[in-house]
Order: structure tokens, then sequence, then C-alpha cells
């Protein structure tokens, strides 16, 4: 009678996801969806202009509308200490403008009012005069002699430049540099997107005076780190609040900072004793809240003529907008850049970074990067496939000469970083043989002929995946490990709650998966809660792919220290000693009489009814778990296009994916974290952008001009895997969910560069829209996709 | 979507919807498919003092041939409505190559053609078709119906020539001098994005020539561009090589594009031409197969 494990949902189960059942009923408890009696609303008014000084706020107008009940300004969060607060990246922010304002759409003024309608009236009747200052939308600007100072409220910050920070050794790669038979260089700009998850950010402050407790419902991916953050800018003690973050509506690094809405909607409760609910629309999540990338790379590779790699250097400039509020690693100023070339077997390397302020939104870590590791992936294998032509190899043949040889883990990366597994030969190969690479090279040549334009282009990479350890890994200080509780009930159902947050991944369907390999109790009789820092044991939340690498791994340990407890259970209710007990899934029995045993189910009723002597009754735990290590997937993306030499658009013939995230716990769920991936990959290489004019007009403030891509152009993916189990992990699972966002751009633009070869193109900024393809193509230089965009106007 | 405050009005016929129309003294506006003005409303570009609703007033979702061949387009036709008809490529060939590149299909449900007409967006597809084809729109007022063809309609973007107490109630496709031909042609980024550059074609054969020309350019113009040099080097010839390269060179100058994050000017022009030729080549291509 043992137990199959697919069919308790277990480890490998391709298990529907149970969170599905509420959202596609539309039944799903989303912030906007929570009503609480006597709820007031609130909205932001936002400036206009990319840089300007504040002269006047008049609010005399707003003040007089029936309804209104709170009218903020930064004069009036100033004199309560909270016109500015800190950011995730040492910096501070301002709450709503003071002094200037310092992007367009920043927080200038909210209004409180008893519905949304009557708030948004008055926010249009608040009267603001700006003194209009010359705007600064890319680093070269913000670098330039006489640039004006964007952050003249700090001190000692006489520039815009906020870091200049390297990591790697220089006078080793300079030395490789001398010695290299050929140079290949590449400048490019992995330009500034956004998450835009389809629910916007929002918060609902519940302040009782009674219990001094303060409740907020908020759209966060991270409720502790908020938890802490509020006691800290709020000054309010941090058993007394309590965040709640409910359903999200997708989040990829988009909620995992702390916005001025939050922090508003949390005073205005205080101050009216009544909650304040606020929702951002469409525009205000665009326009003011974390984005992605913005990185400008030099890049350069020394090579031997075979095309062996003997060192990289890579020079970024980052623009990081009016603020520096990344959440990233405390350590590391430009995220885990540094990652790039973790493949490669590279001797040695150096990057140097600098970030900078703009008249531009804050943000820059987000939108499935974890950490920056999507520049750098992107740089890597953009570089690398300018090496390749510039040599005259075969792209594929430059990746098998590069890689890390199977037999040689765990290697030293060329920045510091310890990979310890992974078959990356055998995943290209896999890849190439999908895709039909040599019969595809031949059908271009023959396309060539007839003035069609074919191209192929490869991305492999390795990526950091779960930060923490511990050692390393710290967000203002606090740990990057991540926990897990479990209570089993009497009748062997059981719940468990992590310090992740789901927002759209499926921890309710995998993490019951987990527990059902550990315990053999089947995933449908467990129940999975977070998000509730009243309940949920402390985590640092779901970002950077980080949930299944050390929640998750905290959700088998504590299976197996509640396995452990039932062993001591069984053996009494055996009346044998422990040591004669077997374990095999979900049952105990006896090591000589293998037909005599208890369940995991009779055991966890023993433990409310028939406890040994002694021992301390119920069936629970928590576990906190540090890993000791990163996790390394793997990943090859192969895609084929074809340009339409007299348009510059171009279409995507296939595309092949073969990701290695070790043991995968729910087949489906991954599958669809890889599809989500190369949809979004696609999107960034293809139309995704948010750009600025000139003057710091942010161009992409709405869907019409900030693109998602639909099912129609979106092209088919063709999945493969392979699995090298995580050697450190408890059940060998690697993370999964940026993957594909993270290596699939290269593929796509490697491709259609591949077909303009010859061209006298080397690069085109992303994204590929038709024109900038069309502009390479024709006029043979590189296309740069630099702000502010080139207008008539 | 907080839009300003507006009062609602839905009334059942066409005198009673200019009635309001004419109380509501310019602060009023017909609210058709909504997929154009109500996104306004919800950004507060616009913010109508009433909302006039014509969805109740029965009669008007028609799209039909009169028996002399003239083509009549209801004010509550939807775009929809269109793109799906089975006969509408046999008989309007440049209306059913566009149909389906309007919008997305949520929009296409409920946008209505007259109501793109009358939103005059320089990037709405319909109003280039419609000039391609010599159509008009139907005006009603309180003083009485009257006639405009759409290339006088639109006077700018965002801009026509309605009165603000007038109704439009059907736009009216002339019966085709000879066998109609027809392409339209959209650079779109994504499935339901604007035109970065659109054209329309409409050729009418009699024979193997070209006995009535036009063509109409979106997106590349403050309001949409009737490129009438480019339509009259087809008259007359049977779409040699040499009468396509005028066209497409004369529509390329008629147009007026700017640059911005969808492209160049000279991209856009070019664009135009390629487009222009495009069309042309493949309508060509069938009438050598035809003849
Ligand atoms: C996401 C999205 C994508 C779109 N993409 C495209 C596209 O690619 N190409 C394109 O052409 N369009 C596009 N549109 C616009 C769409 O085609 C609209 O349906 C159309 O522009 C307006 O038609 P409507 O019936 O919805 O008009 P409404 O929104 O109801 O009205 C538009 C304007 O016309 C006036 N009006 C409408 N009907 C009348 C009438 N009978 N008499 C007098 N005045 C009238 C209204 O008062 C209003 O000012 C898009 C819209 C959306 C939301």
């Amino acid at each position: 009678m043992t137990i199959d494990e697919i069919k308790i949902g277990g480890l490998g189960a391709s298990r529907r996801r149970v969170e599905d059942n509420r959202f596609i009923r539309g039944a799903g408890n989303y912030v906007d969806d929570i009503v609480l009696p006597g709820m007031l609303h609130m909205e932001i008014v936002r400036s206009p202009l990319a840089h300007a000084r504040i002269k006047s706020i008049d609010v005399t107008a707003a003040w007089a509308i029936p309804g209104v009940r709170l009218v903020l300004t930064g004069e009036m969060m100033a004199a309560r200490n909270l016109a500015w607060m800190p950011t995730l990246s040492y910096d501070t922010q301002a709450v709503l403008a003071t002094d200037k304002v310092r992007f367009q759409g920043q927080e200038v003024a909210a209004v409180i009012a008893d519905d949304p309608y009557i708030a948004k009236d008055a926010c249009e009747a608040i009267i603001v005069d700006y003194e209009p200052l010359p705007a600064i939308v890319n680093p070269t600007q913000a670098m330039a002699a006489g640039a004006p100072v964007i952050r003249d409220d700090k001190e000692n910050q006489p520039d815009n430049v906020i870091f200049d920070w390297d990591v790697g050794d220089k006078d080793g790669t300079d030395r490789a540099f001398a010695a290299a038979d050929v140079v290949s260089e590449l400048e490019l700009h992995y330009p500034r997107s956004h998450p835009s998850p389809i629910e916007t950010c929002g918060s609902i402050a519940d302040f009782d005076r009674s219990t001094s407790k303060l409740t907020v419902y908020m759209t966060t991916q991270a409720p502790h780190i908020i938890r802490a953050a509020v006691a800290l800018v709020a000054e309010l003690p941090e058993h007394m609040i309590r965040i709640v973050s409910p359903d999200l509506g997708g989040g990829f690094g988009n909620k995992v900072p702390v916005y001025p809405g939050y922090v508003v909607s949390i005073l205005a409760s205080i101050l009216l004793e009544r909650p304040v609910k606020w929702i951002e629309d469409k525009t205000g999540n665009l326009i003011s809240t974390g984005f992605g990338r913005d990185v400008y790379l030099k890049g350069q590779l020394a090579l031997r003529k075979d095309g062996k790699i003997l060192g990289v250097r890579m020079q970024t400039e980052s623009d990081h907008g009016a603020f520096f509020s990344d959440a990233q690693p405390s350590k590391f100023k430009i995220g885990l850049m540094h990652s790039a070339f973790a493949c490669y077997d590279v001797p040695t390397a150096h990057l140097t970074s600098r970030g900078f302020y703009t008249n531009k939104a804050p943000g820059g870590v987000a939108y499935r990067c974890s950490f920056r590791v999507t520049e750098a992936m992107f740089f890597q294998e953009r570089m690398v496939q300018a090496a390749a032509d510039d040599l005259g190899i075969d792209q594929a043949e430059i990746r098998r000469l590069n890689f890390v040889r199977d037999d040689d883990f765990p290697h030293r990366t060329p920045f510091g970083f310890l990979t310890d597994s992974g078959q990356y030969g055998k995943c290209l190969e896999m890849g190439l043989e999908a895709i039909g690479y040599e019969d595809f090279l031949k059908q271009k040549e023959e396309a060539k002929k007839n003035g069609r334009l074919l191209g192929i282009g490869i991305s492999t990479m390795t990526e950091p995946l779960g930060a923490g350890n511990s050692r390393e890994y710290d967000i203002l200080g606090i740990k990057m490990f991540d926990s897990a509780e479990l209570r089993v009930h009497m009748t062997g159902k059981a719940i468990l709650r992590t310090g992740a947050k789901s927002q759209g991944q499926g921890h309710e369907t995998t993490w019951a998966q987990i527990v059902a390999h550990e315990l053999g109790i089947p995933a449908e009789d467990i129940v999975v809660e977070e998000g509730d820092t009243d309940t949920a044991p402390f985590g640092m939340g779901t970002y950077a792919s980080r949930s299944t690498p050390v929640a998750g791994a905290a959700v088998s340990m504590v299976s197996r220290k509640i396995r452990a407890k039932a062993r001591k259970i069984a053996a009494h209710l055996l009346e044998v000693s422990e040591e004669d007990v077997e374990w095999e899934l979900g049952r105990f029995f006896v090591r000589s009489a293998p037909d005599l045993g208890v369940t995991i189910q009779e055991c966890a009723n023993a433990a409310y009814s028939n406890i040994p002597d002694g021992m301390e009754p119920g069936l629970e735990n928590n576990a906190y778990y540090d890993p000791p290590n990163l996790t390394w997937p793997f990943a090859c993306y192969i895609a084929t296009v074809e340009i339409d030499p007299l348009t510059g658009v171009w279409d995507v013939l296939n595309m092949v994916a073969v990701d290695d995230c070790g043991v995968r716990i729910n087949p489906m769920i991954v599958e669809g974290q890889i599809m989500g991936g190369l949809t979004e990959a696609y999107a960034m290489a293809s139309m995704q952008f948010i750009t600025f004019d000139s003057e710091g007009n942010c161009v992409g403030s709405n869907y019409m001009d900030y693109l998602l891509p639909t099912a129609w152009e979106t092209p088919g993916f063709e999945l493969h895997e392979v699995v090298t189990p995580c050697p450190h992990h408890p059940i060998g699972a690697k993370g999964i969910g940026e993957c594909a966002t993270v290596g699939g751009p290269a593929a796509f633009v490697n491709a259609v560069m591949d077909a303009l070869q010859g061209a006298g193109v080397r690069n085109i900024d992303m994204p590929l829209l038709p024109d900038r393809v069309y502009e390479g193509l024709t006029e043979g230089r590189d296309v740069s996709g630099a702000p502010p965009i080139r207008t008539d106007a | 979507m907080y839009p300003s405050r507006f009062s609602y009005e839905a009334p059942d016929t066409v005198e009673e919807a200019i009635e309001l129309l004419r109380r509501g003294q310019g602060e009023a506006k017909v609210l058709a498919g909504g997929q154009s003005l109500l996104p306004m409303m919800k950004l507060r570009f616009a913010s109508p003092g009433t909302l006039i609703d014509i969805n109740n007033i029965p009669g008007l979702d028609y799209h039909r041939a009169d028996s002399d061949g003239t083509y009549r387009i209801g004010a509550l036709c939807r775009h929809a409505q269109l793109e799906k008809s089975p006969d509408l490529a046999a008989s309007q060939p440049t209306m059913a190559a566009a149909a389906h590149t309007v919008a997305d299909p949520i929009v296409r449900n409920r946008g209505t053609l007259v109501g793109s007409i009358c939103h005059a967006d320089p990037q709405g597809d319909w109003a280039s078709v419609m000039i391609s084809l010599g159509a008009s729109v139907v005006a009603k007022g309180p003083t009485g119906v009257r006639s405009v063809a759409v290339a006088d309609f639109v006077s700018g973007p965002f801009q026509t020539v309605l009165a603000s107490d007038e109704l439009a109630v059907e736009a009216v496709v002339p019966a085709p001098v000879g066998v109609r031909a027809g392409g339209y042609l959209k650079l779109e980024r994504r499935v339901g994005d604007f035109a970065t550059a659109g054209v329309a074609v409409s050729v009418e054969f009699s024979g193997s020539s070209v006995a009535r020309a036009g063509i109409g350019l979106t997106g590349v113009g403050s309001s949409t561009i009737n490129a009438a040099e480019a339509a009259a080097a087809l008259v007359g010839g049977s779409l040699s090589e040499t009468d396509i390269a005028a066209a497409a060179e004369l529509a390329a100058a008629a147009s007026r594009p700017r640059s911005d994050h969808r492209g160049s000017e000279s991209y856009k022009r070019h664009i135009v031409a390629t487009f222009v030729s495009r069309i042309l080549t493949s309508l060509q291509l069938s009438t050598q197969e035809v003849a």
C-alpha cells in the first residue's frame, strides 16, 4: 500500500493551481476589494513637470469641496517629520514634495474624501505654482559639467553621481587585454521598462485609536520588510503594526518598495481615525513606481583568435531616477550585475559601475530581474555574439568553447560567485537540435539569395537566484533568510504559513506539494497562508526567484521536523523503539514487520489524543532557513526570425527554450513561469519601453504607448528540460521565476542582429521597433535608443 | 474610472437625441460605442456636461447596399459587424481589409465606424478608408439633413464640421463607377495599437483602366490625409509600374508625419510609399489573374 506520490500531489505532480479556482471566478480578494466601515478615499496630485521648484501650493478651493476630509501637502508632512522617508538603498525619497519636484508624476499633495470622485475633483482644484528647471533624462546629461544638481536637498551631494563602484580584478584584466589577439567592443542601452502588474499599487490604512493598532492592507511582495519600514518611518511600535498583503494581481518586483501613497494613507488614517483607501490608477503606476533596467554598457572582451575569452571588461552607467530606491542587497550597488559571465570559464574580469540621479521616476530593480541579472545576462550574451561575429566564428561554437565543463564544479566565476552545478553543453546541444540549427543556417543562406533576411539568435546563461545566504545578502541589514511554519491538525490536515508572498506564482499549490513529498499528507489536505504579519513567520518576501530556493527549502525543513516528532509518536504507538521505525511516504512501520505501521494521520491524531509520557502535545513547528548558496539554474534560448527588408518588421519563426532549474516541484507551474517570462522577453525585445522627451515628459504613461504583448503577436514557444539537481537545496530545486525574462531578450535581439549581418550594423537598442531595424539595415550603423526621443515638436 | 460629474440621457429616437443636443448648448456629447469618448473622460481630457447615449435608438445598426450599389453604414454599426460580414469583401474590399485592423476584438465589439469618423483621430483607420472611397457623412440637426464628404467632414485633429446639435446618422459610400478593388495596410507595433502609418487605397476599374481612385493616409499628419494627387496619377492608366511608383511617391509627399517614438518622419513617409505600392501591386496581380 505504498502511496503514489503523484496521486497525492507531491513532487513532480502537475497539479492544478488551487488559487485559480477563486481567481478564475473573479472571487479573489485584492486590496481594492476590501471595504471597511467608514472608509475614506485618497487620491494623489502628481507633478506635471519633471524638474521644477515649487513656489506655492494653494489648497483653499480643494478644502471647500463638500466631502473633502483632509488635504495633505509636503509642508504638512514635514511638520510631522514625514516629508521624506528612507529608501531600501540607504537614500531618502520625498513622500510629498516640499522644495522641488524631481520627476514627472511625483507626489505633490493628497486629498482624502468621502469617495474617490470627490477626491479626484478636489485634486484638480489644487493649484501648484511651479518654476520649471532644466530636466535631465540620461546619465550623459547627468554627468555633464554644469548640470543642475537634482538632489540639492542632500548634504555632500555636489553632483548627480549616486555611486562609483567596482568589482573584479582590474590589473589582471588589463593584462589579459594586453595579451589578447582581438578585442571585441560593444556599446548598448538596456531601456527602461515597467513591470506593470495588472493590479496597481494600493493600500488601506486602518488606525484604531482604542487599541493603538495600525492595520494596513497593502499590495506588497514583502510584508515583513514593510512592517519594519513602517515602524521606522512612522515611529510606531512594531507589535502595533499589522501588514496584510491579500491576493496580489502580479508584482514582478513592482511591489517591493515603499511608496509615498502607502505612507500618506497611513498618516491620514492616524489623523482622521478612519480607514483610508488609496488605489493608484494605471498611469500613476506606470509613471511613478519601480521600473526595471535603464542601464548603459560599454563592454569589451579580450579574445584569443579561436574564440576563447581571456578577459571581460564592463563599464555600466545606470539611471536610477530622482531617488536611489532600488530594493537590492545592501552590499552591492548595481545589484548582481557581476554575475555576468558565470557560465563561461573566464579567467579574469573587471566591472566599473556608476549610478546617476536623473529627473525620472525612481527604481531600477524590478520586472523579474533578480537584482539586475537581466542586464548582466543580456550584456553578456550580446557581447558573446558580437565577439563571434567579429571573429567570424559560429555562435554555438564560441559558447561550447567557453562553457564551464560539467566536471568543473564548484566553479569560481570571474567576479567571485561560486556556481555549483550544471550541464551547459547538454542544454545547448538539445536546443540546437530542437531548432534544427544546421538546417536553418542553410535555409538562411538560400533565402539571402532571394533578398530575404533570416536570422538565428542564441542566449545561454546561468543566473544566481534565491538570495541569500545571509552572510552576503541583506536588505537594510535584515538578513535574507526565510521561514515556514507548519501545524498538522488532529485529523492529519494541516496549515502551512511562510514568510514569502505569492503574487501569482502559485505558492498555495507548490508549497503543499513539498509538504506532501516530505510527509505523505495529500496536497489537498494542506492549506497555505501567506502575507499577514500577525500570523506568518518572519520572512523577506517574494522576489528575485527566492521563494522556492529559500522559503521552499524552509517548507521542507519544517516538514522534516514534524516527521521527526511523528516518528517518536509512531514508535510509541507501535510499541517499538524509535530506531526500529522506518519511514516510507506517509507511513511509519516496524522494520522487522513492515505490515505493522501507522500513517502520518494516525500520528497526528495521537499528538492530540495519545501522547507519549513526557512529550509536548501537538504537531507543529517552524523552520528558518538560511541557504548555503544561491541556486544556479541554466537556460538556453534560441530564436529564429525573418525581417521584412522594406519595413523593418520582424517575425519570430521559432523559439526553443531548454531550462535546467533542477528538480521541478510542479512541472506545469514551471512551464507557466517560463512561458510568461519568454512573453515578457519578447515584449522587451520588440515593443516595450518607457522613454522620455527632452523635457522629461514620460512617453509610456498609458497602455497605448507602453505596450503589453497579446496572445496574437506573441510567438509560440517549444519547451525542453534538463534536470541537474541543486546540490544544497533540500529537494534539489533551483529558482525559475526569472530565467526566461533574464535570458530571453538576447535570443531575440541576437537573431535580428544575425539577420542583419553584413549590413554594417552591430547593435540596435531594444525595443527593436520596425523603424529602428529599418534604420540599422539601410543606414548601416548602430541605432541608439537612449532618451530623449527624437521629436519634431 | 473617475470622470468629472456629468448627467446621462438615453433617448429612443433620433429626433429626441437632436433635441437633447440642442439643449446641451455645446456641453453635450453623443455616446456611441464609447471606445474613444470614455477613455478621454477617464483621463478627464473630455468632461461633457451631458452624455447622450444613442444606443437605445432602434434601426441604426445597419450596413447595407442599396440596389444601385450605394453602401450605407448606420451610426450604431459596430466595427465587429463589418469585420464579420461575409459579403463585405466582394462589394467593399478596402473596408473589409481595414475592419480587422481597427483596435482589438473587445473594442471592435462596441466601437462604431461613424463614431470613429466623428472622433476624427488622425490615427483612426476608418476616416482614411472612407476618404479613399469618396464617402460622406449624413448629419441631422434641428434644421434638417445635410451630407458632407468625409474629406471635408474632418477639419483637423479631433475636429469635424459637425455642429454641436447635429447627429451623424450614417456614412454613405457611393456606388462604384466600375469594378471596385482596394486594400488597407497598417503598420502597428502590436495588435490593438493605433497606426504608425496606415494606407487605404480604393480603385474602380472600367475594363482594365482605372476610372476612379482614392488614397487616404492614417497617422501621418495632424488629421487624416486625402492624397488626391497620388490617386489622380492612377486614373486613366492600368496600374503600370510607372503609375504605381508615381502614386507611391506622391502619397509619401502628401503625408506630413512627425518624428516620435514610433519612428522618424522619413521612415513614416517611406512606409506610406511602400504600402501604396504594395497594395497597388497586389491589385495589379489580381486583375492580371482576372484578365
Ligand atoms: C484600446 C483601444 C484601441 C483602439 N485602437 C484603434 C485603432 O487601432 N484604430 C482606430 O481607428 N480606432 C481605434 N480605437 C478607437 C475605436 O475605433 C473607437 O471605437 C472609435 O474611434 C470611436 O467609435 P465609438 O463608437 O466608440 O465612439 P464614441 O467613443 O462613443 O465617440 C467618439 C466621439 O465621437 C462622437 N460621436 C460618436 N458617434 C457620433 C454620432 N453618431 N454623431 C455625432 N457624434 C458622434 C462622440 O460624441 C465622441 O466625441 C481604439 C480604442 C481603444 C479603446
